[in-house]
């Protein structure tokens, strides 16, 4: 898939191993990595985007700001959208990589952004990677940037997941399998039964963590629930089929039987880290944090929200709730799905990175264990290199939240 | 380019970005050399306080997985050393680092040790360990590659050439 798409932008057939210069679709930079960014544009005397309309500043790592430092950062990337007739998402608006697949990101796209999960829409069908700041300058500056075709891994889950198990259980098995070095400079091509019975949500799940594995993207076909997502968000005439060929050559096939997948939790300090929740159930945790763009979607609060109705998080748990986007929250307070979460005792912070990245709130103690949804354990990513950071599902969170430890959420009674 | 003389900082396999540039410090990041004060820290204390100019960055496989925070690479830059050699990197933090003009090196790094006296000659790929009087050959860089880390960076890449000609 991605020789089909970088070679649609080529305008001829490329082939993995090569090296392009491709058109950007959309670019996008947000407050961690943005003042780097204006800064690089600043040195090449470039005063504007080479295409405003596909530049986006984004403001979500720290919502809402703790410091005069990070406020002025802020407002200079608001500033520059506004001169600069950029596009611009406002603190609170939700976290880049939802934005994106929200309201930017198609099929057959390149999509760039300065952070490492930019990954997340090739659950679109879009070729989406993450970078740094100098090639996001100058992405935005001249409108292109260069690329070298990868070499492609397919991913084939077939059969139907067992209740309680989830699009994130799925990557984090396959992650074990593939370790964090394993897909290094490739790209992940999800596949399968199993995939395209997932919603979006699911789906963007799946891509998010592809650089988890060293990927440079995490490509999912576009096909009906693709067109019925972006028709939904008023992007239906962006429809395009991408799917690999029926002969496309892979480099590594990995299959995968989703009824075998369990509930995994991913240990600390590596993603790769996994095992069963059942085989290290009991583990004490003090802090469970639901939310980011790997686990922040409406379905994934609804999942929690349906645990933890009713009852009450462990005395011994701090639950710390953050939708991906402004909209999440909305329809998850409309639907009831807040309200559950907070009276069973969850903290709703805005949408953002939050806790994901240990930089705004929630930092846990020395010595302490913190189960989140999040993409990545390593050490002292939560903010404290005396504690311990396990990745899971929202279904483990919220049932680890209930009883305190780690909790295999299909023996919830 | 010249050649690359310093003292071997030896670090492990899997160095995160989160080791390299501590997500905690996120508002130093419009303050490079405070920031820098911090590089490696939660590897290993020590690097930050007491790295000399020049010194090398030596690692075992992935070094720079996780994050695109370009800080990564700028810090170790920032605090003094001249290059990473590494037994592989993490493929962002490898582009970043062509990207601010930091020379990073794949090679076997097994045999070297801490505090080693080491040479490294980027054109040749070639690096000596003055200490333990061993050789190591390297591939070099792939020419697109090349071509930025030659200028400096692509920041002075593209003022030179004005446009992308990779």
């Amino acid at each position: 898939m991605s020789e089909k798409i970088l070679g649609q932008k080529a305008g001829r057939e490329v082939s993995a191993g090569e090296i392009v210069v491709t058109e950007v679709d959309y670019v996008f930079a947000h407050d961690a990595s943005g003042p780097l960014t204006l800064d690089q544009l600043k040195t090449l005397n470039i005063s504007k985007p080479a295409h405003p309309d596909r530049t986006i500043l984004i403001l979500d790592h720290a919502v809402p700001s703790p410091n005069s430092t990070i406020s002025n950062n802020q407002a200079r990337l608001r500033k520059w959208a506004k001169e600069t007739g950029s596009r611009f998402s406002e603190a609170g608006e939700g976290i880049c990589h939802q934005v994106m697949a929200e309201n930017y990101a198609s099929p057959g796209q390149v999509v760039l952004g300065t952070d490492s999960h930019t990954v997340t829409a090739g659950a679109l069908g879009a070729f989406a990677t993450g970078m740094g700041a100098t090639d996001i300058a100058v992405a935005i500056g001249l409108g292109k940037t260069w690329l070298r075709v990868p070499e492609s891994i397919k991913i084939e889950v077939e059969g139907a997941l067992q209740p309680g198990v989830y699009a994130k259980d799925v990557i984090l098995t396959a992650i074990g399998k593939l370790g964090v070095e394993g897909a290094n400079y490739k790209a992940l091509e999800f596949v399968g039964e199993t995939i395209s019975k997932m919603r979006i949500d699911e789906r963007l799940t799946l891509s998010n963590m592809a650089v988890e594995a060293g990927a440079k993207v995490g490509l999912i076909s576009s096909d009906a629930t693709t067109k019925k997502y972006l028709e939904s968000r008023g992007r239906g005439k962006n429809f395009q089929q991408i799917a690999p060929d029926k002969n496309a050559e892979y480099e590594r096939e990995m299959t995968i039987e989703a009824e075998n997948v369990e509930p995994t939790v991913a240990f600390p300090d590596n993603v790769d880290n996994v095992k069963p929740v059942s085989e290290a159930a009991g583990l004490e945790m003090q802090q469970v944090f639901i939310g980011s763009c790997t686990n922040g979607r409406l379905q994934d609060l609804q999942i929690a929200a349906k645990i933890l109705k009713g009852k009450h998080v462990s005395p011994n748990i701090r639950l710390i709730v953050t939708p991906a986007s402004r909209e999440t929250l909305i329809l998850a307070m409309q639907d009831g799905t807040i309200e559950a979460l907070v009276q069973a005792g969850a903290s709703v912070t805005p949408p953002g990175c939050g806790v994901c990245f240990g930089a705004l709130g929630g930092v846990p103690a020395d010595g302490e264990r913190i189960l989140t949804t999040t993409n990545r354990n390593f050490l002292g990513r939560t903010g404290n290199p005396n504690a311990g950071t396990y990745l899971a599902s929202p279904a483990t969170a919220a049932a680890t939240a209930l009883k305190g430890a780690l909790t295999d959420p299909r023996r919830l009674a | 380019m010249k050649t690359l003389n310093g003292r071997a900082w030896k670090f492990g396999d899997m160095v995160t970005t989160d080791h390299i540039c501590p997500g905690r410090y996120f508002h130093l990041r419009t303050n490079l050399p405070e920031l820098a004060k911090h590089t490696l820290e939660d590897a290993r204390a020590d690097y930050a306080k007491n790295v000399k100019p020049g010194d090398i960055v030596v690692a075992g496989r992935n070094f720079g997985m996780g994050s695109s925070r370009e800080h990564a690479p700028v810090v170790i830059k920032v605090s003094g050393a001249s290059a990473v050699v590494a037994k592989s990197f993490a493929r962002i933090f490898y582009r970043n680092a062509v990207n601010i003009g930091l020379p990073v090196v794949i090679c076997d790094t097994s045999r070297i040790e801490d505090g080693d006296e080491l040479s490294i000659d980027l054109e040749t790929g070639k690096l000596i360990d003055m200490t333990k009087k061993f050789e190591i050959k390297f591939a070099p860089m792939p020419a697109a590659m090349m071509g930025i880390l030659s200028e400096g960076g692509l920041v002075p890449y593209i003022q030179k050439h004005g446009d992308l000609k990779i």
